[in-house]
């Protein structure tokens, strides 16, 4: 029997964590600070787990000394937000090419300058071509859910890619919420134990990891990565349908709110969602034909997939918690991906981007409201006034 | 029983670094890691910071390591090793692997040691892993072209402190990253040379056995970098040691103790007239140069006899 508890999202995925139980855990808890580690450290303090927990001095010496366990043939997790994935960087890219099989707990926070700690997406999107499957959570469950998922992503022998589980930084991660948590047991069967094809510490079969890799061989081993990003669709719903099956709660590429017949459809990520769900429902009750596409595997980006679910709108508006500087309209990431995908697929409905929530600015419903009335007016006209919008921003 | 260090009991051992890699006539580095591995009967698994050593031992699709071997980037050689061993320790208590007393080491030049590796370094060994950093300092980034490093010596010719007409040659002395590990208060920290093959070996042993965190600066030459004749690699770095440039000790548990006392100390001259990086030193106008190199050697000489108590 599961149980509910109020929990805090940076307490949910630590809950997960625990319960998956890695062997290895390297964490550096602060810049800026993520409770996830504090509470995981009380975990292994009472005993709770098996883990051998390094807590590093940086997070670079974090993402190296996880990618050093998982290569020894470890199951290992991180958890990192803003700077400290910054930090990561080199090494980010390396976890993914050397396809180390890590899950790492990512609370979406601001990154510098300003310095600022709030929440946004500037983080995860500067990793986007770094060669990591990258799932969103709208809430502390989702968070949870996608945690104990990731474990079965990352290590599927098709895949072996590290996967990054993203939640906003504050309103998810230090906002508490009733989190329902499985049976130590179920979560352990489901993730069940991890057996390395190739560890370093086989001793009797010795390994050379990392080796130099010169114009001979690298493009090959790239084109690998790519197969194996094409594979992680095909493992994320096949994880997902067994998720479900044990524990009964759905989940896709992304969920589709009021989709079906929605006539304009907003795109946005993480906790606003939740909000914007609640605004669907509002507009929807005045009999208004609208609808919410809410990512959750940002990659692989389910290009073909999401235009299939856009099909039967007549207008979309994205909502991008970064920018992209200097990218095509200075617009959102997000933005950019739907455009492409819907270009690509033959959609052809007007598309803008509202930009918001940066360094944490709160969004409430009335702007997103205006988003939704502003989209059905395109669905209207076919036209949009404005393809990039920084929403709520003092001039 | 540990294999006894002499000649004919070593020779009957596998060379854990195979013959044919790719570096240079003369390098110093493969010289040492062989010692070093060979002085080592445990199994041992190795990690490479990026380097040299790395990437002429590991040209994809060949490898020339018969141990289990790692490279991850240039600065984390230490972290990725303090991964690799808390991997080791967590499957070896869960009794998801056998007990197989595996020996960590890490292995680094002194730029991705003294430089940008200094702060992975630092914090794996105040971690208390139990593996052995080894760092082979050939005094420069030789593997990139030659440039200088914070264990460049005073005065030396370097692609980044070039001996010019108005600067000649590298400004600042060494840094002491020896003397900076046995601050760490780990259980052993030496300082080694290839040309005292039996005391590097012997530290060797004693650092995988220390049950902590072990740390190694060992005198490489490069005659690329130094300039000097391919088989003057042994000869040269003996010198370094017998001018006391390169002084021989250790420091166990916090003893200091000196391991080799050369019979007649040598003017550091002798050493530099033989390297093309310190030729331009003897032009007249630098001759103050070797001067203050010589005092500098004799201050951090005299300092090390006091803390070994034999001043």
């Amino acid at each position: 029997m599961s149980t509910f508890e109020a929990l805090t999202g940076d307490n949910a995925v630590a809950m997960a964590m625990r319960q998956i139980n890695p062997d290895v855990v390297a964490a550096y808890p602060i810049t800026p600070q993520t409770e996830t580690v504090e509470f995981f450290a009380e975990y292994v303090a009472d005993g709770l787990v098996d883990t051998e927990f390094v807590c590093v001095e940086s997070e670079h010496s974090a993402m190296s000394a996880c990618v050093g366990a998982a290569s020894a043939g470890a199951r290992v997790m991180t958890a990192t937000a803003a700077n400290g994935l910054a930090l990561m960087w080199e090494i980010v890219y390396i976890a993914a090419s050397n396809r180390c099989p890590i899950v790492m707990c990512l609370v979406n926070r601001a990154l510098s300058a300003p310095i600022n700690i709030h929440c946004d997406h500037s983080d995860v999107m500067g990793m986007r071509d770094a060669g990591w499957i990258i799932l969103f959570s709208e809430s502390g469950q989702e968070a949870y859910d996608n945690m104990i998922q990731a474990v079965r992503i990352a290590e599927h022998p098709d895949v072996l890619l590290p996967v990054a589980v993203c939640q906003d930084g504050f309103i998810t991660s230090h906002g508490m919420e009733r989190v329902e948590v499985f049976e130590d047991a179920d979560v352990k069967a489901f993730v069940g134990e991890y057996k390395p094809q190739w560890p370093l510490l086989d001793i009797e079969n010795p390994k050379t990891f990392g080796p130099l890799d010169f114009y001979d061989y690298y493009y090959e081993h790239k084109r690998q990565q790519v197969l194996a990003m094409e594979n992680a669709t095909r493992v994320i719903l096949d994880v997902a349908a067994e998720f479900n099956k044990q524990f009964n709660r759905s989940y896709g590429l992304f969920e589709a709110y009021k989709l079906d017949d929605a006539e304009a459809a907003v795109v946005v990520a993480n906790s606003t969602a939740g909000t914007a769900k609640v605004v669907v429902d509002q507009l929807r009750g005045e009999g208004l034909k609208v609808g919410l596409l809410k990512p959750r595997v940002f990659r692989p980006f389910p290009a073909r997939e999401m235009a299939e679910a856009l099909s039967g709108v007549k207008a979309v508006a994205v909502m991008d918690r970064s920018i992209s500087f200097g990218a095509m309209d200075n617009a959102g990431p997000l933005y950019l991906e739907i455009v492409a995908a819907l270009t690509r697929h033959g959609v052809q409905v007007p598309v803008s981007d509202y930009v918001f929530g940066l360094g944490g600015r709160d969004i409430v419903p009335r702007e997103i409201e205006g988003v939704y009335r502003d989209a059905l007016k395109a669905a209207e006209t076919g036209q949009v006034e404005n393809v990039v919008t920084y929403l709520s921003v003092r001039e | 029983m540990a294999t006894k260090l002499i000649p004919k009991e070593l020779a009957k051992k596998e060379d854990r670094l195979a013959p044919g890699h790719r570096m240079c006539a003369g390098c110093a580095a493969p010289i040492i890691v062989r010692q070093i591995l060979t002085a080592i009967d445990d199994p041992v698994v190795i990690t490479n910071a990026t380097g040299c050593l790395e990437v002429a031992t590991s040209i994809y699709p060949y490898s020339s390591w018969r141990v289990p071997w790692m490279h991850n980037a240039f600065e984390n050689s230490a972290s990725t090793a303090s991964g690799v061993e808390a991997a080791y320790r967590s499957l070896v208590r869960q009794g998801k692997i056998e007990e197989r007393n595996v020996r960590f080491i890490a292995f680094g030049g002194d730029g991705g040691t003294y430089d940008i590796g200094i702060q992975a370094l630092s914090g794996a060994v105040e971690r208390g892993h139990q593996f052995l950093y080894v760092c082979y300092d050939n005094g420069a980034y030789m593997n990139t072209g030659i440039q200088r490093s914070s264990a460049t010596p005073f005065g030396a010719a370097t692609t980044t402190s070039p001996a010019g007409k108005a600067v000649p040659g590298k400004q600042q002395f060494r840094k002491d990253l020896t003397a900076i590990m046995a601050a760490h208060n780990i259980p052993y920290v030496a300082q080694g040379a290839p040309s005292q093959w039996r005391d590097l070996m012997q530290k060797a042993r004693k650092a995988v056995n220390c049950g902590g965190a072990a740390f190694m600066n060992v005198l490489a030459s490069c005659n690329r970098g130094w300039r000097h004749k391919t088989e003057e690699t042994i000869e040269l770095t003996q010198l370094a040691v017998d001018t006391c440039y390169w002084p021989l000790y250790e420091v166990e548990n916090g003893a200091w103790r000196l391991t080799y006392r050369p019979k007649e100390r040598r003017p550091v001259e002798e050493w530099l007239k033989r390297q093309g990086r310190f030729r331009h030193l003897f032009r007249p106008e630098n001759r103050h140069l070797i001067d203050e190199l010589q005092a500098d050697i004799d201050r951090r000489w005299e300092s090390l006899l006091k803390l070994c108590g034999e001043a």
